[in-house]
């Protein structure tokens, strides 16, 4: 296990040093990009600008730069944006996360669940309609783009259907704190969660069936049977366990991503502060401490979420457990 | 001749496939008697698995069409019900397999996929089951039994498998074991140490076995009766010395004369059966066998019954040559054509 | 078919393929699989040399390490002479149009995405020979020659049953005309009707293209079949190597007999009669090897010395080697004639080893019937069998 643990830190490690280098020069690299412009405000002196460009060591040499850059990050944790020199970069990720966790967890679990039954379902009524029919049901989840779907939810929950008993419980856009107000948090987060996990269930249910489906042939499964086992335990006990295999490795990164800010587009559209949304914004004001930030948070959790799905795969297969 | 365990009558097991209609097993009839060894010996493609698989209705698939009896006890279990199914399978009938490297889970460990099979059949609560687990893990020659019953099936060698896959057949003291080729997958000195503890099982737990496999020396030593398969059906049938000291269909010859054997001086070249396995969506008209057969005549065209020999009643075959020619025709073939 | 005195093509020269074992942080080797472990033995140009053992005895290892498909860990091998072990892609070039191997798998070793011409065609264009008509003329007359249609040219392998594929595979390794072909299990996964056509198959293609065959198989019946002389292996060890006939009829090494025994017979009177030595246990993992004798662990005739020391391989005469301590088949004389074979002794063995060890620890087992162990032979006669029955 301490082997584990020191590999995957010095993977960690090699992973955000090599894609904090590659942000730097992207963001130097690309044209018209001048932090020192939306640093000084509009019209500045060129003194102004000499003063700032000092200030904030855009005057030094590219390697130096990325490491005062770092060190601000890391060390001082005082670097801030260069759009609102009042947000310190640091905070503003540690107030974010806690919001996308929120919306990831809450819409993983719903995925999870949705996803095992309907893969389960198609596959005990295989040959009948209902499977080709649940099929068709998953392909259109992935289709809706996340965005799409959220602006419609939000329409009908916001305005259409609002003043009926069926959404009048719908709180207005945005979030609010499980600490500060459980219920409100729920209800701010019910919509967001079903528009996010849409896409994954059906994806993952099409996975789990695909994969059930190639267990079914399996040498041991047929062996379950033979045992006299019912259908319904050589389901469970035997196919579904193996299948979950490849489910939970799907599951980890998909997680990884998600908490990482990959929710942006569901952040966004409903008004949720969180990483993706920070991301957004600033991506959309090329704000390269922020950018800077959010993609060595994402790199984290996503490195964190691989090594733990190595963790589950060798409870869940005995294979590849160290003797 | 004592009452039959099982009876297989006239039973067709077909396949849709997008060329056409695979006609796997077409019209195979036989009887076990209990605690015989029943040997059923073919090539791939024959029906033999297809044929025991459809008797314990362990295929699965929806383009298979199914016709025909298999009374067992007097039941026909192609009428059972699912649950029905279910009891008989494991409790009265178990099966065992090829390959014993992927026949058992490898997430569960092996006492725990023994004790699954003994608790669904038997009221007994878990302890019991486990020490049931270990004493046939014992009785199969497991060493360190109480220790190895938690392994995973990774930790067991191929051999060490096929002996717990073996164990979790017995659990429930079957009258019938079906073994489907359960030494191919293993090397000889392991497939002789398998041979030799399913033949001192079968007395331990009384059980009759169906002896599946291609090899016609793995049923000489342990079978008491062998069917030859060919192409979906059984092209003879008989007593084990009958079968090889007086065969009578071509194709059993030509099985017999194929194998390079280690009990006779060493043949210059070896006798082989000309061409491939028929297609079994379109087989050739009349006997199966006839395109590869070198004394096939005219009568061929016409299809043969599995009939009785004349002078022995318990010994069929499936071919229209005369005894008298039979007797002639089939030394060469079977001695390898070394006197050629 | 045997060239007696005939030169060697091969020869294999203290032989060792380890694959090592890597584990921890920075992918220490831990172990080491002892895959082939000190071989010695040579191949004359023009006889079939089989090769037998269970599975992980390193049979499959040796042929593709001969044939260079993976570099020795340590030893030589050397083809008409010339030492190939340490040779280089460009100097194996050459070599390769020489040396050929058909593998085991009919199904998995056709590219399914070729078709059968330009498969077999592959060698050819790979080493440039003839121009496009020329190497297609050639395949046609190649596909006739392994008794396959020249229509099938244009064909997907998935077309083809096991037999057939396996055919394409000669083809392909009889494309460039080598001299050598290792056959690593080349009936395995066939059918015995489909088995025995394809050993006549190499027979005449043997005599047709005088070809030198290293037969890897693990049934002994068909290796006795093929080969000219056998070479037993246990756990990377070469521990018998005689003359075919003579290994049936007098193994020496306590594991061929237990081998020869397990071997199903297809005749249930001769079945009950000969005795069957059931071996216990498994074959023990190639990581840690058994110390002294590999096979102790496993044989009858253990004593102490099998545990210690490691038996040379011994020369009996007639071309008949073994290593073992407690020698079967062999009688007196033979014994006080037996040298340790200079060119075949491991290097780890101890020359004091000898069966002729005056300590006695390693006397031979009393063998009052040679003929105890070895294979009964008989022949029934089925013309008459019926009859005497009734």
């Amino acid at each position: 296990m301490a082997v584990f643990i020191v590999r995957r830190s010095i993977g960690l490690i090699a992973v955000l040093f090599a894609i904090t280098v590659l942000t730097f020069l992207i963001f130097f690299a690309t044209p018209g990009v001048d932090p020192t412009r939306a640093l000084a405000g509009r019209n500045p002196t060129p003194e102004t600008v000499a003063a700032i460009k000092h200030q904030f060591g855009l005057d030094r040499s590219l390697p130096v730069q990325y490491l005062l850059m770092m060190k601000r990050l890391f060390i001082s944790r005082d670097l801030v944006s260069y759009g609102n020199q009042a947000l310190k970069v640091v905070p503003a990720i540690t107030s974010a996360a806690p919001v996308t966790f929120s919306l990831v967890l809450g819409a993983a679990v719903i995925w999870v669940v949705f996803a095992i039954l309907t893969g389960v379902l198609a596959v005990i009524l295989k040959g009948t309609i209902f499977d080709p029919l649940l099929m068709i049901l998953a392909l259109i989840g992935i289709s809706m783009p996340v965005f799409w779907l959220g602006e419609v939810a939000n329409l009908v929950t916001q305005d259409r259907l609002h003043n009926t008993f069926l959404f009048h419980w719908v709180p207005p856009l945005g979030y609010t704190p499980l600490t500060s107000n459980p219920w409100q948090w729920f209800l701010h987060l019910v919509i967001p969660w079903i528009t996010l996990s849409v896409l994954y269930i059906g994806f993952y249910a099409r996975v789990l069936r695909a994969n059930l489906l190639d267990v079914e042939n399996e040498d041991y499964v047929r062996t379950a049977r033979a045992k006299g086992l019912s259908e319904r335990r050589v389901l469970l006990k035997h196919m579904l366990r193996t299948s979950l295999i490849t489910f939970v490795s799907l599951f980890g990164l998909d997680f990884g991503v998600l908490v990482g800010g990959g929710a942006l587009l569901t952040e966004v559209v409903f008004g949720l502060p969180g990483v993706g949304k920070l991301t957004y914004d600033s991506l959309v004001k090329l704000d390269l401490p922020v950018i800077m930030a959010t993609v060595i948070y994402g790199a984290f959790f996503i490195t964190i979420a691989n090594a733990l799905v190595d963790i589950v795969y060798a409870r869940l297969d005995p294979r590849i457990r160290p003797a | 001749m004592p009452q039959p365990l099982l009876e297989v009558k006239d039973l067709r097991v077909s396949f849709r496939t997008e060329d056409g209609v695979v006609k796997a097993v077409d019209g195979v009839s036989f009887t076990l008697s209990p605690r015989e060894v029943l040997g059923i010996v073919g090539e791939s493609g024959s029906g033999k698995s297809v044929t025991m698989m459809s008797v314990l209705r362990l295929i699965n698939d929806p383009n298979m069409l199914v016709s025909g009896e298999v009374l067992y006890k007097g039941r026909d279990l192609m009428k059972l019900g699912k649950g029905q199914m279910q009891e008989v399978r494991g409790d009265e009938i178990a099966m065992i397999f090829q390959d014993p490297m992927t026949s058992l889970n490898p997430v569960y460990r092996i006492g725990d996929q023994i004790c699954e099979g003994i608790l669904t059949h038997q009221d007994i609560d878990k302890p019991a089951a486990r020490k049931r687990a270990v004493e046939l893990l014992q009785q199969v020659g497991i060493p360190h039994a109480g220790s190895r019953v938690d392994d995973f099936p990774h930790q067991f060698s191929g051999g060490m498998r096929q002996r717990a896959m073996i164990a979790m057949a017995l659990a429930n003291n079957p009258d019938v074991l079906i073994a489907d080729e359960p030494t191919t997958a293993l090397d000889v000195t392991i497939q002789a140490q398998i041979i030799e503890l399913i033949d001192k099982l079968k007395d331990d737990f009384d059980s009759a076995v169906v002896l599946i496999t291609h090899d016609l020396g793995v049923v000489a030593d342990i079978a008491d009766r062998i069917a030859v398969m060919y192409a979906g059906r059984v092209v003879e049938f008989g007593a084990k010395r009958d079968l090889f000291y007086d065969p009578q269909h071509p194709y059993t010859w030509g099985l017999l004369g194929s194998i390079p054997r280690l009990d006779r001086p060493k043949a210059s070249r070896l006798y082989s059966i000309e061409g491939t396995p028929p297609s079994l969506i379109s087989p050739p008209q009349g006997c199966k066998f006839r395109p590869r057969c070198p004394h096939a005549f005219e009568k061929c065209m016409e299809e043969p019954e599995l009939v009785s020999r004349v002078d022995k009643r318990d010994h069929l075959d499936r071919c229209w040559l005369d005894p008298a020619t039979k007797r002639v025709t089939r030394y060469n073939t079977i001695e390898g054509g070394r006197a050629a | 078919m045997s060239v007696d005195g005939g030169t060697p093509l091969v020869e294999v020269d203290s032989l060792k393929k380890y694959f090592p074992i890597r584990k921890g942080l920075l992918s220490r080797e831990v172990a080491r699989v002892h895959a082939v472990d000190d071989v010695t033995f040579s191949v004359r140009e023009g006889e079939t040399l089989g090769l037998v053992g269970e599975s992980g005895c390193g049979k499959s290892t040796l042929g593709r390490t001969i044939v260079r498909l993976l570099d020795p860990t340590s030893g030589d091998v050397k083809f008409r002479g010339r030492s190939i072990a340490k040779l280089g892609r460009r100097g194996l070039r050459p070599l390769r149009r020489e040396m050929q191997i058909v593998f085991q798998d009919p199904y998995a070793s056709l590219n399914p995405r070729k078709r059968v011409g330009s498969i077999i065609a592959a060698p050819l264009q790979i080493h440039g020979v003839g121009d496009r008509d020329e190497r297609k003329k050639q395949v046609r007359a190649l596909l006739a020659t392994v008794g396959l249609s020249p229509e099938h040219y244009n064909r997907f392998p998935h077309e083809f049953s096991g037999g057939q594929r396996q055919r394409i595979g000669v083809a392909r390794a009889l494309a460039l005309r080598p001299k050598l072909i290792v056959a690593d299990e080349p009936v395995s996964a066939l059918d015995v009707s489909i088995q025995s056509q394809m050993l006549n198959l190499l027979d005449d293609l043997q005599e047709e293209f005088q070809l030198t065959y290293i037969f890897i198989a693990h049934d002994l019946g068909v290796v006795r079949h093929v080969s000219d002389r056998i070479a037993v292996m246990y756990l990377g060890k070469l521990v018998e190597l005689s003359p075919a006939e003579e290994l049936y009829e007098r193994p020496i090494m306590p594991y061929t007999e237990a081998l020869l025994s397990a071997v199903p017979i297809p005749d249930p009177d001769l079945s009950d009669q000969r005795e069957r030595i059931v071996l216990q246990g498994d074959v023990p993992s190639p990581i840690n090897p058994p110390s002294g004798c590999r096979f102790h662990p496993r044989c009858r005739y253990m004593t102490d010395i099998c545990v210690q020391v490691e038996p040379p391989l011994v020369d009996y005469g007639n071309g008949h080697l073994a290593a073992c301590h407690h020698p079967l088949n062999v009688d007196k004389e033979t014994l006080d004639r037996a040298r340790v074979s200079e060119r075949h002794t491991p290097a780890a063995a101890d020359e004091h080893a000898k069966p002729e060890d005056p300590s006695g620890a390693s006397q031979p087992v009393p063998t009052p019937d040679i003929q105890r162990s070895s294979v009964v032979r008989r022949i029934v006669d089925y013309s008459k069998r019926p009859e005497e029955q009734t």
